[in-house]
């Protein structure tokens, strides 16, 4: 039963009612209801436990702004919401809903004994003591842990999922309230692409709180006009609205981001599961408008947190937006004429209003004798000194105020179960302060407004310090004019209106941030910030001990840092901050606004870029026969090769022991589609080479190969690759798999800002061939059998060549190169052929047993001969000599990093060398990574001094023992000598320092 | 100045923290001082304090351009660890770990030094050969750095997903257990008011306008609360080192950057110790509060402006998602950008400069905050004995003329 719901008004659908928990006990509200209207129809209040003390909290505000009425919402363990406000939760049949942060329940919660020692836990308390001894932080935090955080979050992954989308638009109009409906019909009209965001399910904003028999627009009750707004909206092509739709961030050059619900307020079954949950839009506005409204603020004063001390306009939204009575005997308490309002449209619906309290000293006399004729005491000039009420409230006590910061005379003590307050309006200022503007202190509101503006855009309405709807509609009319006229929509004039309401006096706010209690400082409990529970003593505390920049107390007491972003808190805390420093309100400033204007779901934000989509997985046109043939796969870069082939019987080592030894005896197959690839074009190509690479290719001939180190400005190796001349102004560059996007926008870099004057233009053609690298002994005859009518053999096609062929009548690229020091060739063909060209590879070797091997036994197999992989026998830090590799750095020509080489730290002799290394004992294989140091047995002291480290270390079946290639300071000196191998736990490992290319020294084929 | 104590703050209690005093005081600049820092964070407060405690230089002054902590000692996600590849790097950051283990009760104040671990994932071979090596130079360097394989990531952080199928699999990690995390405000607030109580003048909404040298040796400086004679004028202006150098003539070579960091609502503790991952440039850790603290890698482009762009967070948002399955549903609460000195090598400058007297704390790229007491320890001695000592001297200006070079790039993209 709804015992607090009227019997009409509303937009609610009361033809559909809804059935939810809270707490595991049933309620009934309608469609249209949110979380805290419909547990409000049935006279439940409690609904949370705060932050720091585990105070009751009730609901405060009706919206995004309401600070501590959280709920956890969803009993599946995967797909639970913490921390989610009931004031924005709308309810559907089903709906599973719990408090949270209480054990072991609501009513009862343990954590309130925090509570009872508040004395001792002021703001900042754990700055001042669990420092130790006898226990330290270490010992405390994890209890500090439990009780600290909200909600619980869900325990797997989320069934749901987001998507993301870019929009560009001439006009953005940030709220879909009565400022923002001007705005976006005035620029819709005028052709504009225009964008309306509202973050709540209904546009229309205090129009849907405001009584509709006494409104008018247009001659239509307030939500007719909406209505009729949103019909003409909706039936222009330019326009797009969107409600439930945050605008919740401004960033740099209009860009605007807004996060949208789409389904979260459906019933699971009613959800659609092509459409994502909910959506980020990314949008780019030429002009935006601010239309974001105000926020009332709530007084604070002694015992101000109970549950059923809700905000004034909170209580009339409640009314009108939901036709539900937030209780049954309301105080009213105001600083404004505003709240008078309210507690007219209260007593009108048939709540008593048993008192309006004013703490200004002479409210307008037409209010005086509108409360009369209604029978409502009126207690002007005073304050609220004290309430009860344990989950809520049940009495407010109220005294004369007496001065700026006393009270006299007696207490009057009043029976209530709800006390409606005002303490003004405070401007949403969030996007505006976000895109870079600045908030100027307006002293008639009292409250902080827009300055001017940083970017193309301006705000309208309450947004914008407006508080009369007549101001708000006509602000927002000249607003979207403003924006369509500067987007290029020149000469629009705003959209017209007619508004009747009656006389309503002036707002009249005067600034009362803390009111005064009779009682002592330190026994005042007036709560500043309801969810972290922050009392005004705390903020006064932190200028006590000089935290009295706005930041530092804001950090100190943790004011305004809650989910709810500080909506309700700021301006009265800083308020209290400028009257105990006696400084203006300018002067005290307000702390930055961040992104998001209210917390946005992280899964909204990736989109739908993730998991598989985050980095799509590259594979070659040759992937799915690697698959059939026992692959096993690893990511190298963006891509997925080929790790080893594992036949039916095989194991992983054995696969690789086998693969590594085909290759060297008969023929062996590596798909290398994978090497980054650029074709290089321009008469200054071969310039360009010679300046990027730190060897010469000014003689490189048409039809020839060279091997090429690439530099950073330091002097250090960054990339190697072959590229092969194709003609004299064209050639064809290969990269490392990883390096290929780095090393591309490397050489752009330099051709876009450093060496303009070079006609060189580069294509990146990596996905555009395929690529199969095929050696051994056997390979020129494979080849031989693979293309058409070409001689292969090394007399007719020497090493480090490049002859056009076809290969079954593909056309291809085939280079005489190799990286395993076998006679191999690499044919390229266009990717599209890539599994045609492979199987025709392995049927051609099917005579010579032919083996496909994949990066392993490619590693491996040029660790053998001695060739070094960049990034893993190099890491930015060897330079050519480094890697002795004689004629890497020419001496004919400059080159990128060649000034660094002569530096004096790069010319040392005893800098890190690539050698390789052989274990005393051939079976011990090296762990890459191992540190090599001078002596048999291991210093204890630390540090200990090391020589270098392995890099690249194997089990090499060709060679028939293990072989590593080590960085070693001054390693050339060192051939012929024994090092030391640490590792943890056991004696260091001998090894023997060797030249890298074992093939030659250890022995022929095995 | 009163102690702090679980004692002092009963006895407060009772009588309603009426005794607390000023943290620190607010003083007007005095015409001179025997040195002036340039910059209220952590490194410029902790240069303070071991001038003034180990060197015995009380007559300093701290010149603030805001309020103190507000750069990016406020803005960091406060991961400690020393787990660094070089050895000078591995030197400064362990001393730095060293004193985070005390620095609590020394300046008697609880910094919330939480030694709950940090792991660096391995999501391919190559990370994973890096990571091991790093391991053991750690081992040699006398680091507590340890190899976990997958399982054991999982049981030290059972949330996170180590499915081979995952876009990116945990193949092991990294674990130091004395990393942690910490209160970055309350280092700020200790060492300042540490700083104070022996005199130090912290000299907050004072600008640094100009430096006087003459004959090329520093006399002073302006501000924007007037000239200031000093011999010493120490910059330790993250986000703004290469514009204070700038007026003497120093050309650094840094690249300033915005670098983002944002944290979800407060849940109840999820994730037990620090988590950072390389290949997708995020790292999460959980405050005590109960927020996820999570970080990016930097915005690509040059900028003195503290705000990034949303782009780099959604980014690194879709693989934390993929690394924490659980998260996707939890909400972004605040998200906040700072700049930061970028060096070529990734690695700090501490050095003088060919400028008698001015001196430069800088460079420290994404992963300032864990050295600050190690940095401010060595500048101090820097400043105070116009050489450096040994654990200062591999990272003086000079090394981008020699090529002796602290090369942390190659071993840690994302180096927080």
């Amino acid at each position: 039963m709804q015992r607090f719901r009227l019997h009409q008004g509303g937009l609610i659908d009361r033809s559909r009612p809804v059935h939810f928990t809270f707490d595991g006990r049933s309620y009934e509200g309608y469609t249209g209801d949110t979380l805290a209207s419909a547990l409000l129809a049935n006279g439940v209040h409690m609904i949370a436990r705060s932050f720091k003390y585990h105070r009751p909290r009730g609901i405060l505000g009706a919206g995004s702004e309401d600070p501590a009425g959280l709920v956890q919402v969803g009993a599946n363990a995967n797909e639970t919401d913490p921390n989610m406000r009931a004031t924005e939760v709308e309810i559907f049949d089903g709906l599973e809903t719990f408090s949270q942060n209480c054990w072991p329940s609501l009513s009862f919660d343990i954590g309130a004994v925090n509570d009872l020692v508040w004395r001792w836990l002021p703001a900042g308390f754990y700055y001042k003591t669990f420092m130790g001894p006898p226990a330290n932080w270490m010992f405390f935090e994890p209890l500090i842990r439990r009780a600290a955080g909200l909600g619980k979050a869900p325990e797997g992954k989320d069934p749901d999922r987001y998507e993301s989308q870019n929009r560009h638009c001439d006009v953005l109009v940030a709220g879909g309230g009565p400022s923002g409906l001007m705005a976006a019909l005035t620029a819709a009209r005028s052709g504009a692409r225009v964008i309306l965001s509202e973050e709540t399910p209904l546009l229309g904003g205090r129009l849907n709180a405001l009584d509709p028999s006494e409104t008018s627009i247009n001659g239509k009750t307030p939500r007719e006009w909406v209505a009729a707004c949103e019909a003409e909206l909706a039936k222009l092509p330019n326009v797009t609205v969107l409600t439930r739709t945050c605008a919740f961030g401004y960033y740099a050059d209009n860009f605007v981001a807004l996060a949208q619900i789409e389904q979260d307020h459906l019933a699971p079954a009613a959800r659609d599961a092509a459409r994502p949950r909910q959506r980020l839009w990314r949008i780019r506005a030429k002009e935006v408008v601010l239309a974001t409204g105000a926020t009332e603020r709530p007084l604070v004063f002694h015992g101000n947190d109970r549950p059923g001390i809700m905000l004034a306009s909170a209580a009339e939204t409640y009314l009108h937006r939901y036709g539900v009575k937030a209780g049954n005997r309301a105080v009213v308490f105001t600083n404004n004429n505003g709240a008078w309002g309210s507690a007219f449209a209260l007593a009108k619906a048939g709540v008593q209003i048993v008192a309006i309290v004013d703490a200004r000293p002479a409210p307008e006399e037409a209010l005086m004798r509108q409360a009369a004729s209604l029978g409502i005491p009126v207690h002007p000039h005073a304050t609220i000194v004290d309430t009860r009420g344990q989950f809520r409230v049940k009495t407010a006590v109220v005294r004369r105020l007496d001065g700026h910061r006393g009270v006299s005379g007696e207490a009057t003590v009043i029976n209530c179960d709800l006390i409606a307050v005002s303490g003004g309006w405070s401007p949403n200022a969030a996007l505006f302060s976000q895109s870079r503007g600045k908030l100027r202190f307006d002293a008639g509101l009292p409250g902080f407004r827009p300055g001017p503006s940083w970017q193309a855009e301006r705000s309208a309405g309450a947004a914008n310090g407006a508080m009369k709807l007549a101001d708000c509609l006509a602000e927002g009319a000249a607003a979207g004019a403003d924006a369509a006229t500067k987007s290029g929509f020149a000469g629009t004039n705003p959209a017209a209106y007619t508004l009747q309401q009656p006389d309503a006096p002036s707002y009249n706010g005067i600034a009362t941030w803390q009111l005064p209690s009779g009682r002592s400082a330190s026994s005042t409990r007036a709560f500043v910030d309801l969810q972290n529970d922050v009392q005004a003593k705390d903020l006064k505390l932190a200028v006590q001990e000089g935290y009295a920049s706005v930041e530092h107390a804001k950090r100190y007491t943790t004011t305004g840092m809650g989910t709810d972003q500080g909506k309700t808190v700021g301006i009265n805390a800083f308020g209290i901050l400028a009257d105990e420093l006696g400084k203006s309100m300018q002067e005290v400033g307000v702390t930055t606004y961040r992104q998001p204007f209210k917390p946005i779901t992280f899964g909204a934000l990736a989109g739908q870029h993730g998991g598989a989509l985050y980095a799509p997985r590259r594979t070659t046109p040759m992937h799915d026969w690697h698959e059939s043939h026992g692959a096993v796969f690893e990511p190298v870069g963006e891509w997925l090769r080929a790790q080893v082939y594992t036949r039916p019987g095989e194991t992983f080592a054995s696969a690789l022991q086998r693969e590594a030894r085909t290759a060297r005896t008969s023929v062996g197959v590596l798909d290398a589609s994978t090497l980054g690839k650029i074709d290089i074009r321009g008469k200054d190509a071969r310039e360009f080479l010679n300046r990027v690479y730190s060897n010469a290719w000014l003689k490189l001939a048409p039809g020839r190969c060279r091997y090429g180190l690439m530099l950073k400005e330091d002097g250090m190796v960054f990339d190697d690759g072959v590229t092969a001349c194709l003609a004299e102004d064209h050639f064809h560059m290969t990269t490392t798999t990883g390096g290929a996007a780095r090393v591309l926008n490397w050489l752009e870099e330099y051709l876009q800002t450093e060496w303009t004057d070079l006609e060189v233009y580069l294509t990146s053609v990596t996905e555009q061939w395929a690529v199969a690298a095929i050696g051994g002994p056997k390979a020129a005859e494979v080849v031989a059998a693979v293309a058409d009518k070409f001689n292969p053999n090394p007399g007719n096609f020497p090493f480090m060549s490049f002859r056009e062929a076809t290969a079954g009548g593909i056309p291809a690229r085939i280079f005489r190169i190799s990286f395993t020091g076998e006679l191999s060739y690499e044919i390229n063909v266009p990717a599209s052929y890539g599994l045609a060209l492979w199987e025709r590879v392995m049927a051609a070797g099917d005579k010579y047993k032919i083996t496909a091997y994949g990066t392993e036994a490619m590693h491996l197999l040029r660790a053998e001969k001695g060739f070094i992989i960049v990034g893993q026998d190099t890491d930015g830090t060897v330079a050519p000599d480094d890697l002795r590799m004689p004629g890497m750095a020419k001496t004919s020509a400059d080159f990128i990093g060649r000034r660094s080489l002569t530096r004096a730290d790069t010319v040392r002799k005893d800098r890190k060398q690539l050698v390789g290394l052989l274990t005393e004992d051939p079976s011990v294989v090296l762990m890459e990574g191992a540190h090599i140091i001078a002596t048999a047995v291991e210093p204890v002291e630390r540090p200990a001094p090391a020589l270098g480290h392995v890099t690249s270390s194997y089990k090499s079946p060709n060679l028939n023992r293990s072989i590593a290639l080590a960085l070693v300071k001054g390693g050339g000196e060192l051939i012929g000598k024994t090092v030391y191998v640490s590792r943890k736990g056991a004696d260091p490992i001998h090894a023997t320092v060797v030249e890298t290319d074992f093939m030659k020294q250890v022995g022929s084929h095995s | 100045m009163p102690t702090y104590s679980f004692l002092s703050l009963l006895r407060e209690g009772f009588t309603g923290h009426k005794g607390w005093t000023p943290a620190w005081r607010f003083p007007d600049p005095k015409p001179a001082y025997d040195a002036v820092i340039i910059g209220g964070g952590g490194h410029g407060l902790a240069t303070a304090y071991y001038l003034a405690k180990l060197h015995g230089m009380r007559n300093i002054a701290v010149i603030e351009k805001g309020w103190i902590g507000g750069g990016n000692a406020g803005r960091n996600t406060t991961i400690i660890r020393s787990n660094y590849l070089e050895d000078a790097s591995a030197a400064i950051y362990e001393h730095a770990l060293k004193l985070w283990e005390g620095l609590g009760r020394e300046l008697n104040y609880n910094i919330m030094m939480s030694h709950r671990g940090v792991m660096n994932l391995a999501h391919d071979e190559g990370e994973a050969r890096v990571l091991k090596r790093r391991t053991e130079a750690n081992r040699l360097n006398g680091i507590d750095t340890e190899w976990l394989d997958a399982k054991q990531v999982k049981e030290f952080c059972p949330p996170i997903n180590i499915s081979a199928g995952s876009r990116f699999p945990v193949l092991g990690a990294t674990l130091q257990r004395r990393g942690g995390v910490n209160r970055h405000d309350a280092v700020v607030w200790g060492y300042a008011r540490a700083a104070d109580v022996m005199g130090v003048d912290i000299i907050q909404n004072c600008e640094v306008t100009g430096i006087k040298v003459e004959a090329g040796v520093v006399t002073g400086i302006s501000t924007s609360r007037g000239d200031i004679r000093t011999p010493k004028v120490a910059s330790v202006a993250a986000g703004h080192t290469s514009i204070i150098a700038n007026m003497v003539g120093v050309r650094l070579p840094i690249q300033s950057h915005p670098l983002q960091a944002w944290v979800s609502e407060p849940v109840k503790p999820l994730i037990p110790c620090v988590v950072m991952s390389n290949a997708v440039h995020a790292y999460v850790s959980q405050s005590d509060k109960g927020e996820l603290v999570m970080g990016a890698g930097i915005d690509p482009h040059n900028s003195y402006t503290q705000r990034g762009g949303l782009d780099t967070i959604e980014h690194s948002l879709a693989a934390l998602i993929e690394l924490f399955p659980m998260f996707s549903r939890l909400r972004l609460l605040r998200q906040w950008g700072g700049i930061v000195d970028t060096c070529p090598d990734a690695s700090p400058i501490i050095t003088k400069t060919k400028v008698k007297g001015f001196y430069i704390n800088a460079g420290w790229g994404t992963g300032g905050w864990k050295a600050t007491p190690g940095s401010g320890h060595a500048f101090a001695d820097l400043v105070a004995r116009d050489e450096p000592n040994a654990i200062a001297a591999p990272f003086s200006v000079e090394r981008f003329s020699s090529g002796a070079l602290v090369a942390e790039h190659g071993a840690a993209a994302v180096a927080h």
